[in-house]
């Protein structure tokens, strides 16, 4: 099976001040599937992570070396505009960070500002239905397009975060923990929502939880040390582990 | 540890016997600034009392014939619309330039600025508040007051001085001597709200949690966009209240007004006409009337006008940081 690779990483080293927190890193991830990245903490995959729409770089204090290619082009080229990137690879947090304005307003955000003429408000309208169609909240929520996103469920601000990436039409989409602050019944329909969105976006997902890995990716990637260890097929990976250090962490012996 | 075990009891120590009083000490203290409210507002109240039956109070408020020393001829009145006028006249013009300014600088100082610059601009802020207001009126009346009169007015019957006058924006009389005028007792109160509205926006700012802005610029919007469109309705409430507090720091202020707004009594039709305000009048005129009469007991009534006046935007500030908190919560 040849498929297209969405994010591939050379040699991609990373420094917070005068700690490296990546040591050269290579990986290649498969574009339309989900990938999850795991290892114990402190491994370095968060940071990886937050490498692919560099947000890393609000700390003033980060350095970045080597390569990180997203459909063909090095995002840490001089030239790539960061509002562009993040247009393409969007990104969902541990916490539900839904913006403390409407729930049409957090869903039309992104459009906002990346539109460069007025959008009228059919588009927009349009635009919100599908998003929250798109991430089963439409039914919930469509009587209450004005209350405040912060008011909302945790596990329903968590899928309007999703929903919010959706109108940019995103290649990727980034998911840091993103049911750690939910409970039994919102992670399982987040992780049901990453499977309805699988295919369309490319999906990466670091988790904690080995049992989320397992049930909700395609493909894992283990990290330790700050270094690649082994990336196959999630199936593959838990059941005849390449690496003993993987072997080692998939049966609890440490993390 | 089982529940039988004797406790020994403690030597008796120095330290036991003073910690009642010291107890008290401390209580009195956190009482202390209830205790002062309560006895100024008594003070206020129980001089201003007896005028209060006695004052016209329609013309206390729709006149400005302000005569306190009677004449023959020219009998006591007590209309204070003019200097009620004055007080919110210059409050209004330090507010149009002050909550701009100092919303400005509180986004730059919380959301641009970093480092070393960031500390700077922080601690001159602060430093711009323990100015005396006396050396602001100062600054008013030599510095300011001298660039307004250049600017705005010029000879009479030149063509500069004509369109001044016809926009309203100069005295038709030139105005005082010295340039002190509504305009710039207006800029001078500005300049001193504007720390108070800089250093409560950027608490406010501050407030805001990290994730909404990590959120913001994770979908693509630069500094600006995540300001305006994120934090500035985040914080809206505790920026409301920082706006309300320098508002009632202008209000209130007394020694700069009366060095820089002209002290003259009547309601003002160019933006650099005299004016004079509230606290300036009971500044003035206080010293020179006499303790119990008339004149003293209106002082006092001007006092409770501003002490309301005060309170309210003070509590009305309060509340809306209270709904700040609680939307937080929520």
């Amino acid at each position: 099976m040849t498929q297209t690779n969405a994010i591939t990483t050379r040699d991609l080293k990373l420094w917070y001040g005068n700690f490296q927190a990546l040591l050269g890193v290579s990986v290649d991830i498969k574009q339309g599937q989900i990938t999850s990245l795991i290892g114990p903490s402190g491994c370095g995959k968060t940071t990886l992570l937050r490498c692919f729409n560099r947000v890393n770089e609000r700390y003033g204090n980060v350095r970045t070396e080597g390569e990180v290619k997203i459909l063909d082009k090095n995002i840490y080229e001089p030239d790539v505009s960061l509002a562009e990137l993040r247009k393409r690879v969007g990104m969902v947090f541990q916490r539900p960070n839904p913006l403390p304005i409407s729930v049409y307003e957090n869903v039309v955000f992104g459009m906002r500002i990346h539109s460069p003429q007025k959008l009228t408000t059919s588009d927009l309208d349009d635009a919100v239905e599908k998003a929250l169609t798109e991430t089963g909240l439409w039914a919930d929520l469509k009587d209450r397009l004005d209350a405040k996103a912060t008011t909302l469920q945790l596990e329903q601000q968590q899928k309007l975060c999703i929903a919010r990436l959706l109108p940019l039409k995103p290649e990727v989409i980034l998911m840091d923990e993103p049911c750690s602050a939910l409970d039994v019944e919102g992670t399982k329909a987040i992780e049901e929502l990453m499977w309805s969105l699988a295919g369309k976006f490319t999906i990466v997902i670091v988790t904690h939880n080995m049992a989320q890995a397992r049930r909700a990716s395609h493909e894992c990637i283990f990290m330790l040390m700050g270094e690649f260890v082994e990336h196959s097929r999630t199936e593959d990976l838990f059941l005849n582990p390449r690496n003993p250090k993987t072997a080692e962490y998939i049966e609890g012996r440490y993390g | 540890m089982p529940e039988n075990t004797p406790v020994k009891r403690r030597k008796f120590q120095f330290f036991d016997f003073i910690e009642k009083p010291m107890e008290l000490f401390i209580r009195i203290c956190g009482w202390s600034s209830i205790i002062g409210i309560a006895t100024i507002f008594v003070f206020i109240f129980k001089e201003a009392g007896p005028m209060v039956p006695r004052l016209d109070w329609v013309e206390f408020f729709t006149s400005s014939r302000w005569i306190p020393n009677p004449a023959p001829g020219n009998p006591a009145s007590y209309g204070a619309l003019a200097l009620i006028v004055g007080t919110f006249g210059t409050t209004f013009i330090a507010l149009i330039i002050a909550v701009p300014v100092g919303l400005g600088a509180a986004v730059y100082i919380g959301e641009f600025a970093t480092g070393k610059v960031k500390e700077t601009l922080k601690v001159v802020i602060e430093l711009l508040a323990a100015i005396p207001s006396i050396v602001w009126g100062f600054i008013g009346l030599m510095v300011l007051g001298p660039l307004v009169k250049s600017i705005f007015t010029a000879a009479p019957g030149s063509a500069w001085s004509k369109i001044m006058v016809t926009l309203q924006l100069a005295s038709a009389d030139g105005g005082t001597t010295q340039g002190t005028n509504l305009l710039t007792g207006g800029i001078i109160l500005a300049l001193m709200s504007v720390p108070v509205i800089v250093s409560l926006s950027e608490d406010a700012l501050r407030a805001v949690p990290d994730n909404f802005r990590e959120a913001s610029l994770a979908l693509g919007a630069n500094t600006w966009e995540t300001v305006r469109r994120v934090l500035f309705p985040a914080a809206r409430n505790g920026l409301l209240a920082a706006c309300l507090l320098g508002m009632g720091r202008a209000i209130g202020e007394t020694m700069a007004v009366l060095l820089a707004t002209g002290h003259s009594n009547r309601i003002p039709e160019a933006l650099t006409d005299p004016v004079r305000t509230m606290t300036a009048t009971i500044a003035a005129e206080m010293g020179e009337c006499v303790q119990g009469d008339d004149h003293y007991r209106v002082l006092f009534i001007l006092g409770i006008v501003l002490f309301v006046i005060t309170c309210a935007v003070n509590v009305a500030g309060d509340l809306i940081i209270k709904g700040v908190k609680k939307a937080n919560k929520a």
